[in-house]
């Protein structure tokens, strides 16, 4: 290779770096002009009282400035009982929010009008500008379903919230086992994708247990994961034995894996977390299956007041999402197991009981998670 | 008109309360999609009439851009207060769980904020046509009904009810402040202060964006574009008003006094909401301009349903009233508003004194209490 084809070479990628920092530049530039522009306070009042997003976003849905939204821009069905999304988040998501890898986003989907709100953890690498969401179908799983079947290209979804601690240390540990079951491949996945992206220089073990091959998400990604050095793939297949392991986790599992990881992080069914519990110590978990709610036996029989729509019900020891949903009310819901938090609303006066956590809150304007609180006597909401 | 006679046994009244809860529940467990499509479909209309409008105005300089203009603008408004705000503000789509679609968040393009109007709005709907408790009954300013004593200030009826068709968008605004109770000093208005505040913030805003800020971007069209505005407003004002007045003033609409609708049971309610109430025949396109309030018996009925369900459960409705007796009131606009115009001027003078004996000794229209 001459000399002058090397200096060639040098300035093509000069000048595509430069382009490329011209291009982000000016994106960057038109989204600040466009933000500046279209939230102040001059458009503001020109667009009152309904604010400029109820314009903008006729002309495309994911023009707001306050509503975090996000497209659809590939949608694929690599397994059977599963459905691969892309979204594209528009800017009221990224300038607000960073996903770390392992945690969720509230997704909303309108379904026969009705607006519902669930919790997916992304499987894409941190900090790409896309988030993938992997969606294992379930029976009875309304969300899900829909998504499975009628999810498409060009679909606009709604995004509120990031949230949950199941994320990498910042001081990346050494030897890290990742175990998971099921659609419970997406956080780990994203921390794997993640620690692969940064050359993370530890070891790491990934089991992955699905009902058998066909059914086991990324089986491809991971298979190729397995030429990186230090990086162990293992699959076990409930249904089918045609797996790395066979059976169910256990301390043969762990040996095949990794003998005392530094850290583990397990994905999955109740069942698959509580034996990687036994044999593991320094362990990360997360789980999006509703917990199973002991309701109390003896409801507290107190009244519980909804203020802003003047009703009021006795008691009957359900949660109290349910009991305002009994009683005419709508309020807004989310993942209806604790963890998204959409349905917060300020406790005026009263004591409730946190099924999940075993929390009281007795004081009075406290923030309470309505669809996993009970009431101990008399409550009064601003609902 | 007169319905002296008309009343229900308690049986019957749970019948008729039974047959209109049935209709209620098939359609609430209705709603859907295509609920949702509409509602969102009538919103986009609404905000592409009032760009569309707005830009014309800037070329108000052409008499056929200002006239299209303004009367583009005008519907805007129209929609935007009725089928699409006032829907919404009823819950008529909180089932939707869209916060931009919820009867706690919508605003609206009038001179109130919506959260101050609404549960006034709401105390009306339940208390309708009981002399005394209902304030949209003559909104504390007009004399409606000959249950109203006559006083000289009510020689002014008709000049009253042209000042608040003209101006109803202040009206509108003024209304919570419940003037009429400031002035029999019943409360101060010092209690109201908040409420003012709230409320002059809000109709500042509107002035400020019709009659400052969309004249002066247009620079040197700026007149035409502060007439176009203040057309459009007059537009909605007027159209309003007479949707409104012809809600429960015609002819044959019935007045109710606290006694006889005390402990009244869920069947009487409804009976009282179908004789306080007066529809509006038309077409389509009259019925979305209403708001759908030409279906104010059965919005009346049904707050909460959402308005594009009226039209077709009105036959039924309609049916069911027949065979309890129940007058259904309903006409052509210009016979119902016509009858609302005849009762303002002729409430402003005192009744023959015979007339006015009965009138003062108990509610012109009674019925036996409910049970």
């Amino acid at each position: 290779m001459s000399i002058f084809h090397v200096q060639h070479r040098i300035r093509v990628r000069v000048d595509e770096a430069i382009y490329g920092i011209t291009q982000h530049g000016a994106r960057r530039f038109t989204q600040t002009l466009t933000r500046r522009v279209l939230g102040s306070g001059l458009v503001d009042l020109l667009t009152s009282p309904h604010g400029v997003d109820r314009y903008t976003e006729l002309v495309a849905p994911t023009w707001t400035l306050g509503e975090a939204r996000a497209k659809v821009i590939d949608v694929r069905r690599s397994t059977p009982r599963s459905v691969t999304l892309t979204l594209a988040p528009n800017d009221a998501f990224t300038s607000a929010h960073t996903v770390k890898a392992g945690q969720y986003v509230n997704v909303k989907v309108d379904i026969d009008g009705r607006r519902h709100t669930r919790c997916y953890s992304p499987a894409n690498t941190e900090g790409s500008p896309n988030l993938e969401l992997t969606i294992g179908l379930h029976d009875g799983g309304l969300v899900s379903t829909y998504l499975y079947e009628r999810a498409r290209r060009g679909m606009v979804v709604g995004l509120a919230g990031v949230g949950g601690n199941f994320v990498l240390p910042a001081q990346r540990p050494q030897r890290i086992l990742f175990v998971s079951g099921g659609s419970g491949i997406t956080p780990v996945m994203a921390m794997l994708r993640t620690l692969v992206a940064e050359r993370h220089r530890g070891e790491i073990s990934f089991v992955h247990y699905a009902r058998s091959p066909r059914e086991a998400c990324y089986r491809e990604e991971l298979a190729a994961f397995k030429d990186l050095p230090r990086v162990r793939v293992l699959h076990g297949y409930t249904r089918s034995g045609a797996g790395d392991l066979v059976g169910s986790f256990g301390p043969g599992h762990l040996v095949a894996a990794m003998r005392s990881p530094d850290v583990v992080f397990v994905c999955g069914p109740a069942t698959l977390v509580e034996a990687v519990r036994e044999h593991c110590e320094n362990m990360y978990t997360e789980s999006f299956v509703p917990p199973v709610f002991e309701v109390p036996a003896n409801p507290s029989g107190g009244r519980i007041t909804f203020s802003d729509s003047g009703i009021d019900v006795v008691d009957d020891g359900r949660p109290l999402l349910e009991q305002a949903e009994s009683a005419g009310l709508t309020p807004q819901s989310g993942c209806r197991m604790g963890i998204c938090r959409t349905c917060t609303q300020r406790k005026t006066a009263g004591t409730v009981r946190n099924l999940t956590t075993g929390a009281v809150s007795t004081g009075p304007d406290e923030d309470v998670q309505i669809c996993v609180s009970v009431p101990v006597g008399d409550v009064e909401l601003a609902a | 008109m007169s319905h002296d006679k008309i009343t229900l046994t308690p049986e019957q009244a749970d019948a008729f309360g039974r047959e209109l809860d049935a209709i209620k529940e098939r359609v609430m467990a209705d709603l859907g999609e295509k609920d949702a499509n509409y509602i969102r479909r009538v919103i986009k209309a609404q905000r592409t009439l009032e760009v569309g409008g707005r830009a014309l105005l800037f070329a108000g300089v052409l008499p056929p851009a200002w006239l299209a203009g303004t009367a583009m603008l005008g519907l805007s408004k129209i929609l935007d207060n009725m089928e699409i705000a006032h829907s919404i503000m009823h819950g008529q789509y909180d089932w939707m769980r869209d916060p931009a679609i919820s009867s706690r968040s919508i605003e609206w393009d009038l001179d109130v904020p919506a959260d101050i109007w609404r549960p006034i709005h709401d105390a009306h709907h339940t208390n309708s046509n009981i002399v005394g408790m209902d304030r949209d009954f003559g909104y504390g300013i007009l004399r409606v009904s000959e249950g109203q004593r006559w006083h000289p200030y009510y020689l002014g009826n008709p000049v009253y009810a042209f000042l608040m068709m003209v101006l109803f968008q202040y009206g509108v605004a003024l209304y919570p402040l419940e003037v009429e109770r400031i002035c029999s000093g019943e409360i101060r208005l010092r209690d109201k202060r908040e409420t003012l505040r709230a409320i002059w913030k809000k109709t500042r805003r509107q002035m400020l964006k019709e009659y400052v800020a969309f004249p002066l971007l247009a620079g040197p069209f700026a007149p035409f574009v502060f007439t176009g505005n203040l057309s459009a407003n007059l537009m909605r004002n007027v159209w309003e008003f007479m949707m409104i007045m012809c809600g429960h003033f015609p002819d044959g609409t019935r007045e109710f006094s606290v006694e006889e609708t005390r402990d009244e049971s869920r069947g009487m309610w409804y009976f009282r909401q179908v004789l306080g109430s007066a529809n509006l025949t038309g077409s389509k396109t009259f019925h979305l301009l209403s708001g759908n309030l030409s279906h104010q018996i059965e919005h009346h009925l049904y707050p909460d349903m959402p308005a594009r369900r009226y039209g077709d459960i009105a036959p039924e409705v309609q049916e069911i009233c027949e065979r309890y007796g129940i007058p259904y009131n309903t006409g052509p606009l210009r016979r119902q508003f016509g009858t609302v115009v005849r009762k303002i001027v002729k409430l402003s003078f005192p009744e023959s004194r015979s007339l006015r004996r009965t009138a003062r000794g108990k509610p012109v229209d009674r019925v036996p209490a409910a049970a």
